[in-house]
């Protein structure tokens, strides 16, 4: 198969480098070549963070060149932008409707962005908006955001519920492992249409 | 888990389980990105793998010195500034020679992802005259370390593996072997030898011919034996040298020419470059930081294609190898990119809500003193808004930094601030210095009895080891006043008002005190929703003095009349309760809710 590239993208304390290990395992037991690349420096809580994903017959560079993403997945509105020109012109976007204002912004040092929105709807004419967060509050608790999250970007992967779910199991510990398949259950369902 | 399968590592666990793998029994390393999970997986293999945190990196090359010289196989592991200070116990082992087999992790940081240089580990390699093996992938990871294990005992020599941070921190398919599980080799039985082992000159003389002798024949083993080195036939119009992760970009870019895959890139294995550039028209070496391999394939009398595009620095990826194609080869074109000016505002690491640092910079940066710093999270005490920092070159420098601009004649409030951490690692010598020659430096040690940057690792004030198992706790003024050291005082770091009188007197006394600000990480002391604060808005008068502090947490809020101030605000879901803010309102506006 074609190398296929996943970017995944947001802020400090998202849960996104759980999210990729889950997509990269899930990859990798599915019998595919997969790189996962990640760069974790200096503390990065509130910072933005970023993680590659590739997988594919044979993988050679963990880094996906720029203009070459297929798919980025934006954990945080502003992150969406951020990232832009990682993505292919044809490549598909997934938004989790979440701002976190930056500190430079909280502090008066940098300026806000007034049209978000708008930006985003210039930019991307046909994201896929999900509102992950209101999602795990519902199922009760707010750090389960990312597998909601992991369950929409499941509809966008060529691996079958089931193998998700088995990654899922060996990756997170059991007394929360309910809460988040169930979390993985809605976000999967609220963007079915989008498979 | 079922060992059998191919699994995903970083490269770095990679390193941890062939060391398992290969029988390695003593280990010892100091954190730093983006080697430290080197030792993090290896502290799983603690039933057979003898590991430590060591007080440096020096440290650690010593006990794995010994360890070889005792027979036993040895892993040692830092990041490449460590190597620096790791480089003087190398540069003789090197001439005195391993016995158990002793592999060196380096991890260099192309990019300076987080480190405060950029310096590229293969020179260090070709300067201490070892064997270098430089895996593009954690699968060559394993088997590199595997192998350097065979090649340390053999050639009798310690070898480095050298990763970057891209390898160290990409996880890959590996595949373990079926027969994955700790190795049993025999710890090689202690003989004294004074002429093999005593690097005196009338020994090490005859040392340095061996080293010659062994050279020539590890450079024969690189160009005719090891499975690391390998042509890939390709398209002949064009041949590619290249090794580590340079190589996975290159097999993306240039996939379809001719390949010189140097996995062992030192000595520099010059029979092989020859055999490869005589089958191809012409030779180009592709390769991460210096142009090491080209230097040296240039030096063979072998013609290399020359380019503009600039690979000698910062970290490459698979865009700057299509520019380089599209420049020697003209066929490629590079896509339109989207990187589009958005006027985004950043976000760059800032202390955490809550840090025990953020009172001490606060209050320095109100005393305006000159503050020389040193390496870990309190580095970040040099960004707005508290700019309390007033320089950073390595681990340990701030004191010896602090001292040389008072011997200048600068004196203006001056203080070195050094974490627990890094006063173990290289701040005691710095301090008996300045007693030593009578200055009258202040050294703040801001003890949060953790290493913090790289993810909160023990060190000799945390009361743990790298197992788990229990340690006597270093009392840092009891080292102090040992020294000599007449003024020293100890403060709580969340106690602001007596952190300034106790700075303002340490910085204007005409002697030499070292005063240690106690307060724990509140990540590592799980303290991060100990408590949340409120802003009363009716009572804030916007007057910005908590803005000051830099917390995330403390955000704006409504603008007062002239509309260029604003109140402040404390968001509930950042703030950890450490009460910095109340303490530096002085209209009481800020109060515990929680």
């Amino acid at each position: 198969m074609k190398t296929i590239n996943i970017t995944l993208a947001g802020v400090g304390g998202q849960g996104i480098l759980l999210t990729s290990d889950i997509l990269a395992k899930t990859a990798n037991s599915a019998g595919l070549d997969v790189k996962k690349s990640e760069i974790h420096g200096m503390a990065q809580r509130g910072g933005s963070v970023i993680s590659q994903v590739r997988f594919g017959d044979e993988v050679h560079s963990p880094i996906i060149q720029d203009g070459f993403s297929d798919l980025l997945v934006a954990f945080e509105r502003m992150e969406a932008l951020r990232w832009r020109h990682l993505l292919a012109s044809a490549g598909r976007i997934l938004i989790n409707e979440m701002n976190l204002i930056p500190i430079t912004v909280s502090g008066g040092q940098q300026s806000a962005v007034e049209d978000m929105q708008a930006r985003l709807d210039s930019e991307y004419p046909q994201a896929i908006f999900l509102d992950a967060m209101s999602i795990a509050e519902d199922l009760g608790n707010q750090r389960c955001m990312n597998m909601v999250i992991a369950g929409a970007l499941s509809n966008l992967t060529p691996f079958e519920e089931g193998l998700w779910k088995e990654t899922m199991k060996m990756r997170i510990p059991a007394k929360l492992l309910n809460l988040n398949l169930k979390a993985f259950d809605c976000g999967r369902a609220v963007t079915a249409n989008c498979r | 888990m079922n060992m059998s399968e191919k699994i995903l590592l970083s490269a770095n666990e990679a390193v941890a389980y062939a060391a398992y793998k290969a029988g390695c029994t003593v280990a010892s390393a100091y954190p730093g990105t983006p080697s430290t999970e080197i030792f993090e997986t290896l502290a799983r293999f603690k039933d057979t793998i003898n590991g430590e945190w060591a007080v440096n990196e020096k440290v650690a090359m010593e006990v794995a010195i010994g360890g070889s010289m005792a027979g036993a196989r040895v892993l040692c592991a830092m990041k490449h500034v460590g190597l620096n200070v790791a480089l003087d116990p190398l540069m003789t082992y090197t001439f005195v020679g391993a016995v158990g087999g002793m592999v060196i992790a380096i991890a260099d940081d192309p990019g300076i992802h987080s480190s405060q240089n950029e310096q590229d580990s293969r020179t260090l390699a070709r300067f201490a005259r070892v064997p270098l093996f430089e895996p593009s992938n954690s699968q060559e990871a394993f088997d590199m370390v595997m192998e350097a294990y065979e090649v340390s005992e053999r050639f009798q020599v310690p070898c480095i593996v050298r990763l970057t941070t891209r390898t160290s921190h990409t996880s890959t398919v590996v595949d373990l072997g079926d027969d994955f599980g700790p190795g049993n080799v025999e710890i090689k039985p202690y003989q004294k030898d004074i002429s093999r082992n005593v690097s005196a000159p009338v020994f090490a003389r005859p040392m340095r011919y061996k080293v010659q002798k062994r050279t020539a024949a590890l450079r024969e083993y690189a160009a005719d034996e090891t499975a690391a080195n390998r042509i890939e036939e390709g398209v002949r119009s064009l041949g590619i040298i290249t090794a580590s992760i340079a190589y996975e970009y290159v097999k993306d870019v240039f996939g379809e020419f001719s390949i010189l895959k140097l996995g062992m890139s030192n000595p520099f294995p010059t029979a092989l470059v020859r055999r490869f550039a005589e089958s191809v028209d012409k030779v180009l070496v592709v390769e991460e930081l210096d142009p090491v391999m080209e230097e040296q394939t240039r030096a063979m009398g072998i013609e290399v294609v020359e380019y503009e595009t600039e690979l000698d620095m910062m970290e490459l990826n698979p865009g700057r190898i299509m520019e380089l194609r599209r420049e020697i080869l003209g066929d490629v074109e590079l896509p339109a990119l989207q990187r589009a000016d958005y006027g985004l505002p950043s976000r760059p690491p800032v202390l955490c809500s809550g840090c025990s640092h953020r009172g001490l910079f606060y209050v320095l940066s109100k005393l305006k003193a000159t503050v020389t710093g040193d390496i870990g999270c309190y580095t970040l005490g040099a960004f707005p808004p508290l700019n309390a920092m007033d320089s950073v070159i390595c681990m340990g420098a701030s004191i010896g930094n602090a001292f040389g601009m008072e011997k200048a004649g600068y004196k203006n409030r001056l203080c070195a601030v050094i974490g627990d951490s890094t006063f173990f690692h290289s701040g005691y010598t710095g301090i008996q210095n300045v007693l030593y020659n009578g200055g009258s430096v202040t050294t703040i040690v801001v003890d949060n009895r953790i290493t913090g940057m790289t993810g909160h690792q023990d060190n000799p004030g945390s009361g743990r080891t790298l197992s788990g198992a229990v340690a006597p706790v270093t009392d840092i003024g009891a080292v102090v006043r040992a020294m000599g050291c007449k003024r020293v005082e100890t403060v709580d770091a969340f106690d602001i008002e007596r952190l300034e009188k106790i700075l303002t007197a340490e910085l204007d006394a005409d002697e030499a005190s070292v005063v240690i600000v106690t307060g724990p990480c509140r990540i590592n002391a799980g303290l991060m929703q100990a408590g949340t604060y409120a802003v009363d808005a009716e009572k804030c008068k916007a007057c910005g003095a908590c803005f000051k502090l830099g917390c995330p947490a403390i955000i704006r809020g409504d603008p007062v009349a002239d509309g260029r101030r604003f109140k402040a605000s404390i968001d509930p879901v950042q703030c950890s309760g450490c009460g910095f803010c109340e303490q530096v309102c002085k209209f009481e506006a800020i109060s515990r809710i929680s």
